[in-house]
């Protein structure tokens, strides 16, 4: 990708910024607090110590090399994997849910509604043998939508949305590009009206070319729809389009955290000046 | 009237532990205050920390200490050691920053890039574009351009969207980092003529550049900055 990451525009994570009303009223209210979450599965492996709070609009990028816990992290983050220890709480309007505390009903019904998660790879999460349709109306019909002309014209506006010939509404993923399987993966996570939405490596999978038009089109969507995003990814060019603050993961610790482009232009960790100053220009 | 930034006691060190521990003090108790409807240039050689003191007002760059205050409607607030959040909130409503380098994003058209500070603002899409296509016209873009993405443009022409994106919107602090160096004669003047427009509308301006000629026309005042063991002031 042609991003430049040092000698560029300091603030171009700000083209995320989140809307005027970032810090008045509903939005000045966390939506996920995070209290010493750990989950090991031997020394430094999994995460540990991990505390930190997410507002509404944000995009947070956890960021580090392999095995160093992101993924861990965000399994436990998304109701998907206990810890051994720690509180995860998502506020559901005035009521605060901590999430492993509540019945598996209600993880559930959180899951297919108010949250969404984008796999790396699409075939984890679509349903490749059903129509690209009903993979977007699944979670519609979950929460109780029935009326087929209504699902099938939202199908259609998801779609478009996420860039997808309409008259590919009847074909199955197993017949798309991966770009495309990514974009309907999308689509069927958006579809719910999510107010929080993980993402793991979301573009990992993909050549350049298709990995800048999902780049773009997230940007446009988070801002359009006003999403919270947790966002996995060891790309730092990825990172600093998409978010607005980070945390580098090492052996299972958040080593450092900030704003995105104070923690890749001026680092302060050992760790992250060594990730930082081992890319690659072009 | 009121200042709406002041700095005092900053210093900055760098501690490069990469290839070896390595500590290069950049900035130290550097002190000022800026008004609004004022351009103060930070002149001196190369090397003495202009580009890192403007980085660390935009928060791009943190302080190893001291304090930055910035007024904002809401009040004064401590930007040393400020939150992301705030970070991101003075941002987009007060603090402004034009660099050298437009960071320039696949698929994303000229037109897009210059609108969306005043989008963010909650501007209604054609008084956006409107005012981006004046500021276009103004700055001598050719027409063709307007919906191209501008990873292709020469560096004048991607300098002068940079500018285009930073004059869309008021902004009560702007900061500014070589606004001229890749310009030619004509757009240059141009782009001075927009820095006295801001100027005039209260802008409170902290800038760098290396043209004397540019340097003259717009400063206010100049903070002298000398060399790391010496201290800079304020003629």
């Amino acid at each position: 990708m042609n991003v430049r990451l040092r000698d560029a525009q300091p603030g171009a994570a700000s083209q995320l910024e989140v809307p005027a009303r970032a810090l008045s009223g509903e939005k000045a209210r966390p939506l996920l607090q995070v209290d010493d979450v750990c989950r090991l599965f031997g020394p430094e492996q999994g995460c540990q110590e991990v505390s930190f709070t997410l507002y509404p609009g944000e995009v947070l990028g956890l960021v580090g090399e392999s095995g160093s816990g992101k993924s861990t992290l965000l399994s436990t983050l998304s109701g998907r994997l206990p810890p051994d220890r720690g509180r995860v709480r998502y506020r559901d309007g005035a009521d605060w849910l901590d999430l492993y505390a509540a019945g598996e009903g209600r993880r559930r019904a959180l899951l297919r509604t108010q949250w969404g998660f984008v796999e790396q790879n699409p075939r984890d999460g679509l349903r490749m043998s059903v129509s690209a349709g009903a993979n977007i109306g699944e979670r519609l019909m979950a929460q109780g939508a029935r009326h087929y002309g209504r699902l099938r014209q939202c199908a259609l506006e998801w779609l478009r949305h996420v860039e997808i010939d309409a008259a590919r509404i009847d074909d199955t993923p197993e017949t798309f590009s991966g770009g495309m399987r990514q974009r309907l993966q999308i689509a069927r996570n958006l579809v719910s009206g999510p107010r929080l939405v993980f993402m793991d490596e979301p573009t990992g999978g993909l050549d350049v070319s298709v990995q800048a038009r999902i780049l773009d089109l997230l940007r446009n969507l988070v801002r359009e729809f006003d999403l919270s995003v947790i966002l996995v990814t060891h790309d730092l060019a990825v990172a600093r389009l998409l978010a607005d603050r980070l945390m580098v993961m090492r052996r299972s610790r958040i080593v450092e955290s900030g704003l995105t482009d104070q923690i890749l232009d001026d680092p302060q960790h050992p760790y992250t000046q060594l990730l930082v100053s081992s890319i690659l220009q072009v | 009237m009121d200042a709406i930034l002041k700095v005092s006691g900053l210093a900055k060190t760098f501690v490069l532990r990469q290839p070896r521990d390595t500590v290069i003090e950049v900035l130290r108790d550097i002190s000022f205050a800026v008004f609004p409807g004022e351009c103060l240039v930070l002149s001196g050689p190369s090397g003495t920390g202009k580009s890192t003191l403007l980085r660390i007002l935009y928060g791009n760059y943190l302080a190893s200490g001291g304090s930055i205050r910035l007024r904002q409607e809401t009040g004064w607030i401590e930007l040393a050691g400020a939150d992301p959040r705030c970070v991101l909130a003075a941002r987009r409503h007060t603090l402004g920053y034009v660099s050298q380098f437009l960071r320039v994003i696949p698929r994303v058209t000229a037109l897009d890039v210059i609108m969306e500070p005043a989008l963010l603002r909650g501007y209604a899409k054609e008084v956006a574009q409107a005012k981006a296509e004046a500021l276009l016209v103004r700055l001598d873009i050719p027409e063709k351009l307007w919906s191209l993405a501008p990873g292709t443009f020469s560096g004048g022409e991607q300098q002068r969207i940079n500018i285009a994106r930073s004059f869309m919107v008021f902004w009560p602090v702007l900061l500014l980092d070589e606004p001229t160096a890749s310009l030619d004669g004509k757009n240059r003047q141009i782009v001075l003529e927009l820095i006295e427009e801001a100027k005039a509308a209260g802008s409170a301006i902290v800038g760098i550049f290396h043209d004397a000629h540019a340097r003259d026309a717009v400063a206010s005042r100049l903070l002298y900055m000398k060399d790391e063991k010496e201290r800079a002031h304020v003629t």
